[in-house]
């Protein structure tokens, strides 16, 4: 993981910087305007979390209920333990019913376990449709947010894509541009012989999937074609479509604030006798890759997640860097204490350290996930295995070492602000500093006084 | 009513005159304030380093400390924060002595909120006459809810207030970070420092110091040396002259 290094790269991309402020202004404006319409939200947001919480604590018992109905209306349940059972289940399904073409919905756990590739790999095509993801696959890059994919593609890049892939004569109209792709899904769409998608939600009581869209994909590629297939965490499970209702009041308004989403897709079993739309199969492939490790552990909270993307909407530091810094799928503070779970904390050590605890991920959370709380369990893991630089843990041990013996302390104060106060000179700044270059690249170190007020403070108590 | 000074680390080490605005204002006030000697620091630094049975035995030492005060007063909200809310919620939450920590955490209150809620301080020694912008730092104002009380106690040495666009956002100190990601730090104090400059304020006012070192580290690389940089101490004080904005002065001699 090379956080630090792309995120020095991010700051530095005129076009990105240009995104990116654009993307805050939407996102943290929209939401306060959207939150600010419900005089209960705090009440929502704190039903929202213990229900969560009451639903990982009894994970297995509503995932049967869920596959018990969903069965009932015939689906069939798959259950992933990794990454490569997910692929290969749905690879599977692809080759046995001769599938040709995929159309897919915008998902994070395919995103996570890279099935496109997998699919691609056993001579299925794969079309994104979701507007974002579609500009992605184009692009060949991935996502950069969970809710909003391309949000680091400025117009002008989608332009460029869009005739290299359609060649047709440059756009630049937004409207004339999305009326483009949707002339070159459509087709694409009728064609399919299978659909994936994700599900926000899964629904025990009615072993229902539940996706959420702005662009009514997902109901596309849910009900044309003959199969369709879900990917998603097992950890999504709700126990009723009451507590569906109580959700959706706050996922899209966290997400971007809007009250509702435009298109709420529910799925439930295949075509019955009696309907004319509908799949003649659909899957539901319920995948672990790591998810059940948190229950009962002391990051058990982050499975409350609805992947709303406000954590990383509101954080200063994903602001400045965008997600691709984070080098893995999911970026922001949900990213940094999730991607050490999958990939291993000495493979992701920059992401839990790479915020400055100022909280607003957690305030903002809809199902107040303590996101800082959690990213500072994993520096303590990191401490605790010496996964950190040599030269961090000698400063913070010798720190500790001083300030728990005060006449030490006071005597290396004393000397200390002495000399960093000689270093600053006349200006009163200390402009390079070794051990704080980190610091003193980009800033000057206003220098101390000179004196410690522990010792000015004695004095004056000796002269009174 | 006997109240105990908590100085805090970077007061003690960079801008000692913070901690003597405190105790000016504290005993204008009426109170009668102490100092404990042997005080270093609450165990922040360790604590969000993952060190925690380190931050665990300086909470402890804290603890001793203070255990015959009345009150305690820091004039930080970080350092309060550490105290009143990561003490008792996690470092001791399932400790036998947790009911001292919440003792400790009910009678500790960062230096604005006590002299406006419980001390109700109508007249300060302070008297600011320029326009002034405030920085919310991120501890203090969620943590602790400190948002109206600095402000309440800006109006009262009659400063004008002109506030700066996302005055609550993250300067990019949190603190060992500002030296670990340098330079995303560095970035947050510019954006920063866009922000205050835009305000016209001739003076940034914090309630935290490493807040405050960090912006005005990124004011002076910038070449700014005219924006003042104050704790809001200083100021309600009235010792904004007396070595604030560090400057290398020496105070006291």
């Amino acid at each position: 993981m090379f956080f630090k290094q792309t995120a020095s790269v991010k700051l530095n991309d005129p076009v990105l910087q240009n995104a990116l402020k654009r993307a805050k202004g939407k996102f943290v404006d929209g939401r306060a305007l959207g939150v600010a319409q419900i005089d209960n939200w705090e009440d929502i947001r704190t039903y929202a979390a213990e229900m969560r919480d009451r639903v990982i604590a009894n994970l297995d018992a509503y995932l049967i209920e869920f596959e018990k109905n969903a069965t009932r209306r015939g689906a069939v349940v798959h259950w992933a333990e990794t990454a490569e059972e997910a692929n290969a289940i749905i690879a599977g399904i692809a080759l046995k019913n001769n599938v040709k073409a995929v159309t897919k919905s915008k998902s994070m756990v395919s995103e996570e376990v890279a099935l496109n590739d997998a699919l691609e790999a056993v001579g299925v095509t794969v079309l994104e449709t979701d507007l974002g993801e579609y500009i992605l696959q184009l692009a060949k890059e991935p996502p950069s947010h969970i809710v909003a994919p391309a949000v680091h593609k400025t117009k002008e890049d989608v332009a460029e894509l869009f005739v290299a892939a359609h060649h047709k004569p440059r756009l630049t109209d937004i409207a004339a541009m999305t009326r483009e792709a949707r002339e070159e899904l459509r087709g694409r769409f009728l064609a399919a012989d299978m659909g994936i998608s994700g599900a926000n939600f899964i629904i025990a009581e009615t072993g229902t999937t539940l996706t959420v869209t702005n662009e009514g994909n997902a109901d596309l590629v849910t009900t044309i074609p003959r199969i369709h297939c879900v990917i998603t965490g097992v950890e999504k499970v709700i126990p009723t479509l009451e507590d569906f209702a109580t959700l959706i009041r706050l996922l899209p308004r966290s997400a971007i604030g809007q009250s509702i989403a435009n298109y709420l897709t529910l799925t439930t079993g295949v075509k019955a006798p009696d309907e004319t739309d509908g799949p003649e199969q659909m899957h539901i492939v319920l995948v672990d890759a790591g998810r059940t490790k948190l229950v009962g552990s002391d990051m058990k909270e982050m499975l409350r997640c609805i992947r709303c993307g406000a954590c990383m909407n509101h954080c200063p530091v994903y602001q400045n860097v965008g997600g691709h810094a984070y080098g893995w799928v999911y970026p922001g503070p949900m990213g940094s204490v999730l991607t050490p779970t999958y990939v291993g904390i000495e493979n992701a050590g920059d992401l839990p350290n790479a915020a400055t605890f100022c909280g607003e991920c957690q305030v903002v959370c809809p199902v107040k996930i303590p996101l800082p709380d959690l990213m500072r369990k994993w520096r303590e893991r990191q401490f605790d295995r010496h996964l950190r630089p040599i030269g961090e843990r000698l400063a913070i041990g010798a720190w500790s070492f001083v300030v728990a013996r005060p006449a030490l302390y006071a005597f290396a104060t004393r000397i200390g602000v002495r000399i960093a106060a000689w270093i600053g000179g006349r200006s009163g700044q200390i402009h390079w500093l070794p051990g704080i270059d980190g610091w003193t690249k980009g800033r000057d170190m206003p220098a101390p006084q000179g004196s410690t007020f522990r010792d000015l403070y004695a004095r004056r108590r000796k002269a009174a | 009513m006997k109240v105990g000074l908590f100085v805090t680390c970077l007061v003690d080490m960079v801008r000692p005159n913070i901690g003597f605005a405190t105790l000016k204002l504290l005993e204008d006030a009426g109170c009668e304030v102490v100092v404990p000697a042997a005080q270093t620091c609450c165990g922040q630094p360790g604590y969000n380093s993952g060190a925690r049975a380190i931050s665990q035995q300086l909470a402890r030492k804290v603890l001793a400390e203070f255990k015959d005060c009345d009150f305690v007063v820091a004039p930080s909200g970080s350092c309060s924060g550490q105290v009143k809310v990561h003490y008792v919620e996690d470092l001791f939450h399932d400790a036998p002595d947790l009911g001292e920590f919440k003792k400790l955490a009910a009678k500790w209150f960062e230096l604005s909120d006590f002299l406006i809620n419980v001390l109700k301080v109508d007249n300060l020694p302070g008297e600011y006459a320029g326009t002034v912008t405030y920085h919310d730092s991120c501890s203090g104002l969620r943590e602790l809810g400190i948002k109206s009380q600095p402000r309440a106690l800006l109006a009262k040495t009659g400063c004008e207030l002109a506030e700066m666009n996302d005055a609550e956002k993250c300067c990019g100190f949190g603190g060992t970070f500002s030296i670990k990601l340098g330079e995303i730090s560095t970035r947050m104090a510019e954006n920063k420092c866009v922000n205050i400059a835009a305000s016209g304020a001739g003076a940034i006012v914090g309630g935290d110091l490493g807040c405050l070192l960090n912006i005005e580290g990124r004011l002076r690389r910038n070449g700014d040396d005219r924006t003042k940089v104050y704790h809001f101490a200083e100021v309600a004080a009235g010792m904004v002259g007396a070595g604030g904005e560090t400057g290398g002065k020496m105070v006291g001699k």
